[in-house]
């Protein structure tokens, strides 16, 4: 039996009392940037949640790979053979290609480059907050995983890691409205900056002068610059240009080249050494500057 | 909490929040309802004693973090809209079904407003309507969840 008249602090109270823990939490999270390992750590926390959530996809994934006909496969498996000796074939010249790189490079006494390695990691969850664009996946910091390590898929950049935790891990797209990548033209390597618009099929590059040779069709890769992309690899498609000569500066849109609403396995690189909140504290940090700083600072 | 079947209501909630992460296609991700939000409206019109304000805040904070959005957002927009229910609740109580399924879907509509201007005050974005799509499916849900939920309750004698 509940006693009638003690009903503990009065809804006021309690209102009170939980929006000033918000106004906190907002302040710490937003403005100091205070709480990156402490989001690895709850992300650890919420991590059988996200795995229990993806098991009726995962279910269905698994239902279509093994409901499947004899002849589907033999047709499947003709094609890889297929594709198998083609790309065989590229790859003997790619290592031709490679050692004459290096040998040019160190001829011309520039930095060789180093091997990239590959993680492959699968999507486990998309957020359905409209006004965030990130996914979290299956791999996190017992994988090696670290904050600000670039994701791709088999077309191009996904965007990079967000926040580490243990068994998982959150990425941050290309098309959030707070991430920004810099980018050059393939065609004559000019310099842009490709800022999220909060669009999946949309990024804004901005201040770019009347003069800039620049034209729809154009392919737009990785410049390297800012040290958390590798050189080289295709982004966006430009899709728009303004000509209104009136602006100070042209209206650039792109389209991603990277399927970003049909996200399924993606490629992780990694050029350095690990480093991450779970790891010993001897080693050295790489920098302890959060994505959102940095997007800040380049824009 | 625990005590005459609380841990159903923690159950109930935790369904609830795997379903508002659970992946979708990208079209019909847009009228997701809000599975949380209406599991908590049912649980403070039937039992305030059990579940309040503070609950509705915690599992506000969860989705924040399941969602990747600046901490606090979700959870303070939560306890606006469950604060209503609570303070109104013997009244909502007895309204018909209908009237019912029209509050909750004003309270779904103040909980993305409020995420919406936090999100705002934060990084610009900007308004979609698709944004209150929600709102719909959370209206058309409501007579569906209530019934479950009161067959649940009754069944496990929650109190």
């Amino acid at each position: 039996m509940n006693p009638i008249f003690k009903h503990g602090p009065s809804p006021q109270h309690r209102l009170v009392l939980v929006l000033f823990c918000s106004v906190l939490l907002i302040f710490f999270d937003y403005k100091m940037a205070s709480f990156e390992s402490v989001r690895g750590y709850l992300q650890s926390l919420v991590s059988p949640l996200q795995y229990l959530a993806n098991t009726p996809k995962q279910l269905m994934t698994w239902a279509s790979t093994n409901l499947i006909t004899r002849r589907q496969l033999m047709v499947e498996n003709q094609q890889h053979r297929f594709n198998e000796l083609g790309f065989n074939e590229e790859a003997m010249q790619l290592d031709i290609l490679k050692q004459e790189n290096e040998r040019l490079r160190s001829l011309l006494a520039s930095p060789l480059r180093r091997e990239i390695k590959k993680m492959v990691a699968e999507v486990i969850s998309v957020d359905s907050d409209p006004y965030s664009h990130q996914i979290v996946i299956n791999r996190g910091a017992g994988d090696d995983v670290y904050e600000g390590q670039p994701a791709l898929d088999a077309l191009g950049i996904v965007g990079q890691i967000l926040h580490v935790g243990q068994t998982s891990s959150r990425v941050i797209l290309i098309t959030d409205i707070s991430h920004a990548i810099p980018v050059r033209v393939q065609r004559n390597g000019l310099r842009l900056l490709a800022s999220g618009s909060g669009q999946i099929d949309r990024l804004i590059h901005n201040f770019v002068p009347q003069s800039a040779d620049i034209k729809k069709g154009d392919l737009l890769v990785t410049s390297g610059l800012g040290g958390k992309y590798p050189e080289g690899y295709p982004v966006s498609i430009v899709s728009f240009v303004s000509n209104n000569e009136s602006r100070e500066f042209v209206q650039i849109f792109s389209t991603p080249v990277a399927q970003i609403d049909r996200l399924r396995y993606l490629l992780l690189l990694s050029e350095k050494e690990p480093l991450h909140i779970f790891s010993p504290k001897t080693r050295q940090k790489p920098s302890s500057t959060s994505v959102k700083a940095k997007v800040k600072a380049s824009n | 909490m625990f005590a005459h079947n609380g841990v159903i209501i923690l159950f109930t909630l935790l369904i609830a929040l795997m379903a508002s992460i659970m992946p979708m296609p990208l079209s019909a991700d847009a009228f997701r309802p809000d599975w949380v939000l209406i599991v908590l409206i049912y649980w403070c019109m039937a039992l305030p004693g059990r579940v309040n304000i503070i609950t509705a805040w915690v599992m506000g904070f969860l989705l924040d973090v399941l969602l990747g959005s600046v901490l606090g957002v979700h959870a303070a927009a939560m306890a606006i809209s469950i604060y209503i229910i609570v303070v109104n609740h013997q009244k909502i109580r007895n309204f018909s079904i209908l009237q019912q399924a029209l509050i909750t879907g004003v309270l779904a509509a103040l909980y993305h407003l409020v995420v919406f201007w936090l999100q705002r005050f934060l990084i610009d974005i900007i308004f979609l309507t698709s944004y209150l799509y929600p709102v719909v499916t959370t209206i058309i849900l409501w007579p569906w969840v209530f019934y479950l939920l009161r067959k649940v309750r009754r069944n496990f004698s929650i109190k």
